[in-house]
């Protein structure tokens, strides 16, 4: 029983947001708002995986995610809308969404994480500074590749996603972006504690500390790595698809190293190497854009200066390599930390 | 394409090239003295350029006050560049001590200050436009551009001025570094951070020194862009930063040959990429081509695989 209570409160938090959300208690910016701390959640913990538990330096998280949000839009719209750019081809009908829409978001995740074999593959041989760039050029290339692609839009962008919502909405009508949304969070933030406490995970630890000697300890560095970039860019995969599906629009212009730093300004906030930490930072990072939005382009000198003072006088983070548990060593008498 | 065009990108890509070359140059400095990737970089540069524009503006009379007495345009062009090398290094200096310096003095880790140059570079750019307004400035018209003509192939004085510049520029810090004490102590500070200051070599001053000249180069980059492409806006520093950094990635960052020639060469790409494709392409193939580089000589081309000792 005390195994699953973390589990269980989660679950209560969600059914408790659903039937919130059911019964349009908030607004509908506060909802807007609330799907935007679930997304930024699951950006800001897959790349802690890589910031944070491995040490490396990728800058380039958002191409990933337009990775998925193209692929998840896509599939979407030719699914289950009469789109102009498939046509009738693909189109099955608006009442299956229910059951596909998971399925388009999995398969936008695979795809992101094929992109990220980009990275993974010369994460081999290259380390820190020149990873640093090669995650970075990555985000450009998807950018610019969509960017030419006119079909999809190219630069002027693609809508219509709104669409599937409504046909998700037209045969129950829950709020099932918010449902789905918590369920990836939830699943992601679970498969990234499982696959930091396992044998994997400490493979990651071990190449942060140094990578030649976990070699020698008989750690398959190469595997590892690609795993955990595809992990990573996998869940950012996801977590696009459905912020292309909150959004209703999407342009390459979205995804530029603009919206990566917002992603690595969430990590570095909350810890490197600390999930509640990265949980913890998109909730408060998401709040706070918002409560300075009167500022306008004020918020994003603000922003980056918080940072900057953060990292002189914390530049562990909020967390800083410590879990919750750790902070509060009561909460381990309610949610034991299995040991793997 | 024909023999003419071709030698008129190569033309082009020279002066493409400068520009990538001398931002590059701050890169490989600094980091071939504190092993800081100093992504403010490349809004120092973009900083330059502002300053140059308020400079030249308040000199030629039209900005703020009118001045009683007009000078020459190339006087006015020569004090605007040092002036204004002079502030940007103030800048660049201001940069290190507030917001590098201390962080290296509590022993933080690279990561940190490298995260801390990323959202210096940010305040630098949403500053500009949060306090100058998203109106493009126009950068006055120092030079009078003269137009030549050999052989069919067409440069400008602005062209000879550019080029000119940065082989002098290569000359002068290769000479610094390689022949002065204070590059000494630059070339010792990158190899040993520990032994140096053992040496009775103040680290700081050094630091101090490598900024200025890092700083003062991309304010003469800032300048010579801006009377070449003469719009400013607060964005332009990012994406000629970012691909700056790329030259002296792919040049083998630390080494200032490095910069040069990955400078040269990725306009050299640039320009031809976009003579062939349609010019959308371009950020793609040369990022590609980056991408594949780096996977096949990650060390860049003049870079040297430091040993690991574990």
């Amino acid at each position: 029983m005390r195994h699953y209570l973390s589990l269980i409160v989660y679950l209560a938090i969600c059914l408790l947001i659903i039937v919130i959300f059911q019964q349009n208690w908030l607004n509908a910016y506060i909802q807007i708002v609330m799907m935007f701390i679930g997304i930024n959640i699951m950006l800001s913990s897959s790349l802690n995986l890589i910031n944070g538990y491995m040490g490396e330096f990728s800058c380039g998280h958002a191409g990933f995610m337009a990775v998925g949000a193209y692929t998840a839009s896509l599939l979407n719209m030719g699914l289950f809308t009469t789109s102009s750019i498939f046509g009738r081809s693909l189109f099955i009908g608006p009442q299956y969404s229910v059951f596909l829409f998971p399925v388009t978001l999995i398969i936008a995740g695979f795809c992101a994480a094929l992109v990220g074999l980009l990275v993974a593959v010369p994460s081999f041989r290259t380390r820190g500074d020149y990873l640093a760039i090669i995650t970075l050029a990555v985000n450009y290339i998807v950018k610019s590749s969509i960017e030419n692609i006119q079909e999809i839009g190219g630069a002027r962008g693609f809508m219509g996603m709104r669409q599937v919502v409504n046909a998700m909405n037209n045969v129950i009508n829950i709020p099932w972006l918010m449902i789905w949304i918590l369920a990836f969070a939830g699943t992601s933030i679970i498969a990234l504690k499982r696959f930091v406490g396992s044998t994997y995970g400490k493979g990651v630890i071990a190449i942060r500390d140094d990578e030649i000697a976990a070699e020698i300890m008989s750690v398959n560095t190469q595997r590892v790595k690609l795993i955990a970039f595809m992990l990573s860019s996998g869940i950012a995969g996801i977590a696009g698809g459905l912020f292309a599906h909150v959004i209703g629009y999407i342009n390459p212009g979205t995804f530029t190293i603009m919206k990566s730093t917002e992603i690595m300004v969430m990590v570095y906030l909350g810890g490197m190497g600390s999930l509640s930490g990265s949980v913890l930072s998109a909730v408060l990072f998401t709040v706070m854009l918002e409560f300075l939005r009167p500022l306008q382009l004020f918020k994003w000198v603000l922003i980056p200066l918080l940072l900057i003072i953060l990292m002189l006088f914390r530049p562990e983070g909020l967390m800083g390599n410590r879990e919750l548990s750790d902070v509060f060593p009561g909460l381990r008498r309610f949610f034991p930390s299995k040991e793997y | 394409m024909d023999i003419q065009s071709f030698f008129q990108n190569v033309i082009n890509a020279f002066q493409w090239g400068s520009f990538y070359a001398l931002i590059a140059l701050g890169y490989t400095l600094v980091y071939g003295v504190l092993l800081l990737i100093n992504f403010a970089h490349g809004d120092i540069f973009m900083v330059g350029a502002y300053i140059g524009f308020f400079v030249a503006t308040f000199l030629l009379g039209t900005y703020a006050i009118h001045l009683p007495f007009h000078m020459p345009h190339l006087v006015i062009f020569v004090a605007t560049l040092v002036i204004t090398m002079i502030l940007t290094a103030g800048v660049g200096v201001t940069l290190e001590r507030v917001a590098y310096r201390p962080l290296r003095r509590k022993g933080a880790g690279r990561l940190y200050i490298v995260i801390t140059a990323l959202m210096a570079g940010l305040i630098l750019e949403n500053g500009n436009l949060a306090l100058l307004g998203a109106s493009r400035k126009a950068f006055p018209e120092l030079i009078h551009d003269t137009v030549y003509k050999v052989a069919g192939v067409t440069f400008t004085n602005n062209w000879i001025l550019v080029v000119l510049a940065t082989l002098a520029v290569f000359l002068f810090l290769e000479t610094i570094v390689r022949k002065t004490k204070i590059g000494m102590a630059m070339r010792a500070i990158s190899f040993d951070r520990m032994a140096v200051p053992l040496m009775g070599i103040p680290i700081d001053t050094v630091i101090v020194f490598t900024f200025i000249l890092g700083s003062s180069m991309a304010a003469l980059a800032g300048v010579l862009f801006a009377s070449a492409y003469p719009v400013l806006e607060p964005y332009m520093g990012a994406m000629i930063g970012w691909k700056a950094f790329i030259a002296a990635v792919v040049g083998g960052i630390g080494e200032i040959r490095g910069a040069f020639v990955g400078g040269f060469l990725l306009g050299f790409i640039e320009i031809f990429v976009a003579a062939v494709f349609p010019s959308t392409f371009r950020d793609l193939i040369s990022f590609g081509i980056l991408l594949v580089f780096l996977s096949f000589k990650p060390t860049g081309i003049f870079g040297v695989a430091r040993a690991q000792k574990i």
